[in-house]
């Protein structure tokens, strides 16, 4: 045994090493490339092959993406040209000439004055799929809302302003009685003096408020039916809708389903498995014929009202369970901190432990936004105008007609870019919080 | 064991004829379980009582029934005249004055040192925010760590972040402080500057309840040592006694393992 000792000698450092910067070889682009594009004969090759196909493929496409046509009056036009690089032309000019067919969000918003577009009119779309105001229908009378005694460029907004914007400050007033509450009385008591004075403003109040301010400074919009709005003006107002109802829901239902009391939890288990367990193409059909059946027949609600309520309660049960999970990750500690300081359940969950299992939980929620979003193409089923039915339109038209791939492409497109947008915010707001924890 | 503990301050104030804590034939079960077995314990305001025993004796058990954080089955324990029960206004009333500190400190990661000092004060005891954070600051100033305030727990060492634990804990202003093995997760290194924020504190009349292996800083600090195994209070004594002449024989056998080295 002593033999093993026989080396060694006592030894003291003098003098402490300064850092050495790594070899050359072992360091910015060359260690890059070394190591990830040529780092042995067969990933040579590989690299090599790669680079290949990589041009083989670009060759093809970029041309074709270059020299396409962009400004074509029909499809023969753009298939006839000489060289016509292809397709692609189509779609842009689609974009171009039918903004109210696939694009409808960006006129919407413009007032009415402008809206018989010549453009629109003379891409020989069927007049109803065009979303908006663009095509008022004759029989809505101008100026419902008071008797245009102001400008008529306000009273050309047309439609109902007033009353949203009134059931809107409802929710205002609740959350400044619940502010005012709360430094005086208990969570509880604040919570409920908040939405008792909200619910008073909204059965009250709201109505002839609005009414009185809708004489005093008439403008308003004009109202669109259901049926007209079409296209990504569709997909964005389900899909921005769900996203922004299906997150508190989700929140209160992962929430219920962690709650120590047996009902809830037990009640919140059953909608989950339920909601999840049908396919959203049964719950909009069910939102479409079911709910007419059950509903008295006075209660006729908007099936775009119908629609968000499902594909809300839809999204909900997903984000339920992606949120359960971030909550899980909470370690018992920082509930027990929480509680040996005197915070209650709703002040830690909304202090401490939401915070950090949203943190943890935001790929997942952006994962589930995402499948809501391109789902929206679902409601075809139903008979609404989503982008993808929006094509069938346009190719019903004889200028159009027998136009494929720069439709889809184009629809494609546009949903990768949404899609892709949330992804990378996602990732950035993952970034973000993290570095702000360390 | 580390002995970092200075020497005991002579200038420790007296404990008051107060009852601070008192717990009356206490059991608590996990299960079939029976974790704690008959706790009979007076606690004085301004004492300061060291608990320590074999892992799984139920010391960590009784002081989290204490706060609440565990829920005992039968007896009774009453914190400055409050008795634990089911009324959770009774429990809110026990957990504002009832300060904790923990194993493994369980700071909130995602709030600077300053914010996890004032989210209690600003919530539970409605103090305006500005003078939640001069409370906080000066708590920090006096565990020594005011300049770490604006970052956050994970850029600080084990030792800077039990010392915020203890500073956001009296930030609530608590009579009474729980520390639930307060260094058993610190570098040996780190121990030291904990144990004196701890010793401060004692000097101050804190009435305090430790459960640690620290039997230097029991020695200096407290005024009891309780020695507990298998869910009883075995024996109970003043330090210098307990150290000298454990009586009963489990003590004597605890003892000789942790200080026979």
């Amino acid at each position: 045994m002593s033999d093993l000792h026989s080396q060694t000698v006592a030894y003291t450092r003098d003098t402490m090493l300064p850092p050495a910067p790594p070899p050359v070889r072992e360091r910015g682009a060359i260690k890059w490339l070394r190591e990830n594009l040529f780092s042995g004969p067969f990933n040579i090759a590989l690299t090599l092959i790669t680079l290949w196909l990589l041009w083989l493929a670009l060759s093809e496409v970029l041309p074709w993406m270059w020299r396409g046509i962009w400004d074509a009056g029909s499809v023969t036009e753009c298939r006839a040209r000489p060289g016509c690089a292809l397709r692609a032309g189509g779609a842009g000019r689609l974009l171009g000439r039918h903004p109210g067919s696939l694009a409808p969000a960006r006129l919407r918003l413009l007032p009415r004055r402008r809206t018989v577009a010549p453009a629109a009119g003379a891409c020989g779309l069927p007049h109803r799929h065009h979303a908006g105001p663009l095509h008022r229908p004759a029989s809505a009378p101008a100026g419902v809302h008071g008797r245009r005694p102001l400008p008529d460029r306000l009273a050309d907004l047309g439609g109902a302003i007033w009353g949203p914007a009134m059931v809107a400050l409802g929710f205002v007033l609740g959350w400044a009685v619940w502010r005012l509450l709360l430094p005086r009385s208990n969570p509880g008591l604040a919570f409920t003096g908040g939405v008792l004075a909200a619910l008073l403003w909204w059965l009250f109040l709201t109505g002839p408020v609005a009414g009185m301010l809708a004489r005093l400074i008439p403008i308003a919009l004009n109202p669109v039916p259901s049926d007209r709005i079409g296209g990504f003006t569709l997909s964005l107002l389900i899909g921005l809708s769900g996203i922004t109802l299906s997150l508190p829901l989700g929140i209160l239902l992962a929430l219920a389903r962690r709650s120590d009391l047996w009902i809830v939890s037990k009640a919140a288990v059953i909608y989950i498995e339920v909601i999840r367990g049908v396919p959203l193409i049964v719950w909009l059909l069910v939102a479409q014929i079911l709910l007419n059946y059950f509903l008295p027949s006075r209660w006729s609600i908007d099936i775009l009202v119908r629609v968000i309520v499902m594909v809300t309660l839809f999204a909900a049960a997903y984000i339920a369970e992606v949120i359960r999970g971030g909550l899980a990750a909470i370690p018992r500690g920082q509930f027990e901190a929480a509680d040996s300081l005197g915070l209650g359940y709703w002040e830690t969950m909304r202090l401490i432990v939401l915070p950090q299992a949203l943190t943890i939980s935001i790929p997942g929620i952006v994962n589930s936004f995402i499948g809501l979003l391109k789902d929206t193409t679902l409601v075809s089923i139903i008979s609404l105008f989503d982008p993808k039915r929006m094509t069938d339109t346009i190719r019903a038209t004889t200028e159009w007609g027998g136009i494929y791939w720069e439709l889809y492409i184009f629809v494609g497109t546009v949903f990768f870019v949404f899609c892709f947008a949330m992804s990378r915010y996602s990732i950035w707001l993952e970034q973000r919080l993290e570095r702000s924890h360390r | 064991m580390t002995d970092a503990a200075p020497a005991a301050s002579p200038a420790a104030p007296a404990t008051s004829d107060e009852v601070a804590i008192e717990i009356r034939r206490m059991n608590k079960w996990y299960g079939q379980f029976h974790v704690l077995r008959d706790i009979d314990l007076t606690v004085m305001r301004g004492e300061r009582i060291v608990i320590c025993g074999p892992s799984g004796s139920g010391k960590s058990t009784l002081i989290r029934c204490i706060n609440r954080l565990e829920e005992h089955q039968t007896g009774t324990i009453i914190v400055d005249g409050t008795e634990l029960n089911s009324s959770l206004r009774n429990i809110d009333k026990v957990r504002s004055e009832v300060g904790m500190v923990f194993q493994h400190f369980n700071l909130f990661p995602h709030l600077t040192v300053l914010e996890n000092c004032t989210l209690a004060p600003i919530w539970v005891r409605k103090i305006p925010r500005r003078e939640a954070e001069e409370t906080a600051m000066h708590f920090l100033r006096k565990v020594r760590i005011p300049e770490q305030a604006d970052k956050y727990p994970g850029q600080l060492s084990g030792g800077q972040q039990q010392r915020v634990a203890i500073a956001r804990s009296l930030c609530m202003r608590p009579r009474i402080m729980l520390f639930d093995e307060p260094t058993s997760a610190l570098d040996p290194e780190m121990i030291k500057e904990v144990l004196d924020t701890m010793i401060e504190l004692a000097e101050e009349g804190m009435t305090m309840l430790v459960v640690t292996h620290e039997m230097g800083f029991a020695q200096a600090v407290a005024n009891r040592v309780i020695f507990m195994d298998q869910g009883q209070i075995v024996e109970q004594n003043e330090p210098g006694e307990f150290f000298r002449n454990p009586r009963s024989e489990r003590t004597k056998l605890f003892l000789s393992q942790i200080l026979g080295h």
